[in-house]
């Protein structure tokens, strides 16, 4: 066989592989939505879920996945800006910031159950936070800052050099510009890792089964005492989210309507995904041509 | 020749183990242009990143001997590089203009050191880019990012960017060999306007150029300062063989 017969075959063999994920990729998702949409209505995104009856929404269980999303980002945002700046721009060629380097590569490989059982047992029961939102978010941080991290390191490390000259050569100390220069430069990259995290998040389920629990208490969302009982701000009650929504209904769910439940529950899961991931792009690119073009 | 701002004395500088400058001495006379020329891999990178401490970025380097800015060693401990460097200011090779608009690149310098005042800034950007001759393709831009011009108009933005801060030296290590003839012609244009209010000191590998803007010239090669003076005497009459040997191109 000559070279250029051997290029056209591997070409073929890689297009047919690429040909066979997209199938596969549009078969998932055309097989999830068409099952699914049709049960989704507005009764359905906003009602409680049910549990012996037909009928039961998802409402809870999507404001509790928001409000989980949004709490861990809370915890997670800040510690990972922190870790990335510091391994990016201050943290020396050393052995200290290899093993650092090498901790975290191994804490994003962890598989999320084990960061469940983990957050199970150090603040569910240890610290006696009981199965709750904040368990859950300490351990969607966990599942969340290795990635993140690395995602606001690599965008830093992206910013050319040049860049931080110009700004040490005008006079501005380095921490000036590393978050008046290098930061602002690297932020459309932030941004597309941030949400991209945050649809990882949403979609966990493993790692909150043992945390947030798989209870939807009812809530008021009248009220907004967020320490009392029933509203949906308290971040010490149990809280299913869409997720573990799914994964429940599909081990014991015993209303009449569970397939249905379970369909419309995935295509608004699969929905959401969707969005972070093409939002992600999108912010990004907005948020670069905000900065760069100014006021 | 007026009064040396800055002056180099004795200066060495190593980078681990490999001496890249072998004591160069050197004054820069106020309000005029100096060039260093010389073959690449000479030193003249090397010894231009000592007078703004911008060589202390790079944790490999040592350096000996004094630089004095009006008197005052700038490598004594008490140096704030921060103030040395608003005072000593620096344009690179590659135009590295941030990826912001026209207006806030020149004004970025300012409003970190806490100028909030929006007529001053205004000014100052008219003014800057004036004097960088760049005003008249900017100023109906000046919202747009810096990036989206051409690269001689953003190197020029970043010598603007450099002049708002009002240093009093200026360091710029060939800062039109990545650009093309014309948009070369007008930074060198830009440079001559401003002289008469800054001490500027440029890189350059182009001999014309030297002449064209310098008053006087310094001749590196392999680390040493071979050869000091007014720039019509060095380029008619050399006073060392090899400074002659590179002017009339037998190397380099
Ligand atoms: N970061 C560095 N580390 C080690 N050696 C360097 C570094 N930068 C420059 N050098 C060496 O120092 C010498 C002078 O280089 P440079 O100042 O860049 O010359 P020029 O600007 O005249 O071309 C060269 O031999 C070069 O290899
Ligand atoms: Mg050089």
């Amino acid at each position: 066989m000559n070279a250029k017969r051997v290029d056209k075959i591997a070409t073929a063999v890689i297009y047919l592989l690429v040909g066979i994920v997209i199938l596969i990729l549009v078969a998932l998702l055309g097989f999830i939505l068409i099952t699914g949409l049709p049960h989704v209505t507005w009764s359905f995104l906003t009602s409680p879920a049910s549990a012996f009856n037909a009928g039961g929404g998802i409402g809870d269980q999507l404001f509790n996945s928001f409000y989980l999303l949004f709490l861990t980002l809370l915890i997670s945002f800040p510690i990972s800006l922190g870790a990335g700046i510091y391994l990016a721009e201050y943290a020396k060629k050393n052995r200290v910031t290899e093993a650092i380097r090498i901790t975290i590569e191994v804490l994003s490989s962890l598989p999320s159950v084990v960061v469940g059982l983990f957050g199970f047992l150090l603040f569910v029961v240890q610290f006696k936070l009981g199965f709750s939102i904040i368990s859950g978010a300490i351990a969607l941080t966990f599942f969340n800052l290795p990635l993140l991290t690395r995602n606001i390191e690599n965008s830093l490390n992206g910013v050319s050099n040049l860049q931080r000259e110009a700004g040490l050569s005008l006079g501005l100390s380095r921490w000036k510009t590393v978050t008046k220069v290098v930061v602002p430069a690297a932020l459309p990259g932030i941004i597309t890792g941030i949400i991209l995290s945050a649809g990882r998040v949403f979609g966990e389920a493993a790692a909150l089964i043992f945390t947030a629990g798989q209870s939807a208490p009812v809530l008021n969302y009248a009220n907004w005492n967020p320490f009392s009982g029933d509203s949906p701000l308290n971040i010490f009650r149990p809280a299913e989210t869409l997720a573990v929504h799914i994964w429940k209904i599909n081990t014991e769910g015993i209303m009449p309507d569970a397939s249905q439940v379970s369909a419309g529950a995935s295509a608004v899961l699969i929905i959401a995904v969707l969005v972070f991931n093409l939002g992600a792009r999108w912010a990004g690119n907005y948020v670069y041509r905000r900065i760069t073009a100014s006021k | 020749m007026a009064k040396d701002i800055i002056t180099a004395e004795n200066v060495h500088l190593y980078y681990g183990q490999k001496e890249a400058l072998h004591g160069i001495s050197l004054g820069f006379p106020e309000k005029e242009i100096t060039a260093l020329i010389g073959p690449s891999g000479s030193g003249k990178s090397t010894f231009i990143r000592t007078l703004n401490r911008m060589s202390d970025l790079n944790p490999e380097v040592t350096v000996t001997g004094a630089i004095r800015l009006d008197g005052e060693d700038i490598y004594s401990p008490k140096t704030d590089t921060v103030e040395l460097r608003k005072r000593v200011g620096m344009v690179f090779q590659q135009p590295n203009p941030f990826p912001f608009s026209v207006y806030d690149n020149v004004t970025y310098g300012l409003r970190l050191s806490g100028i909030k005042d929006k007529a001053l800034l205004d000014q100052r950007v008219e003014e800057s880019l004036k004097q960088a001759a760049v005003w008249d393709e900017t100023k109906d831009h000046l919202k747009e990012n810096a990036l989206s011009f051409s690269g001689g108009q953003q190197q020029r933005i970043c010598i603007a960017r450099v002049l708002a801060v009002q240093p009093e030296i200026i360091l710029l290590d060939e800062p039109t060999s990545a650009l093309d003839p014309v948009s070369s012609a007008k930074v060198e244009d830009s440079l001559l306007a401003i002289k008469d209010q800054f001490t500027i000191a440029v890189v350059t590998h182009n001999m014309q150029q030297a002449s064209r803007i310098s008053d006087q010239t310094a001749f590196f090669l392999d680390g040493n300062l071979v050869e000091f003076s007014k720039t019509v005497d060095m380029f008619t009459h050399p006073e060392k063989q090899e400074t002659s040997d590179y002017l009339n191109g037998k190397f380099g």
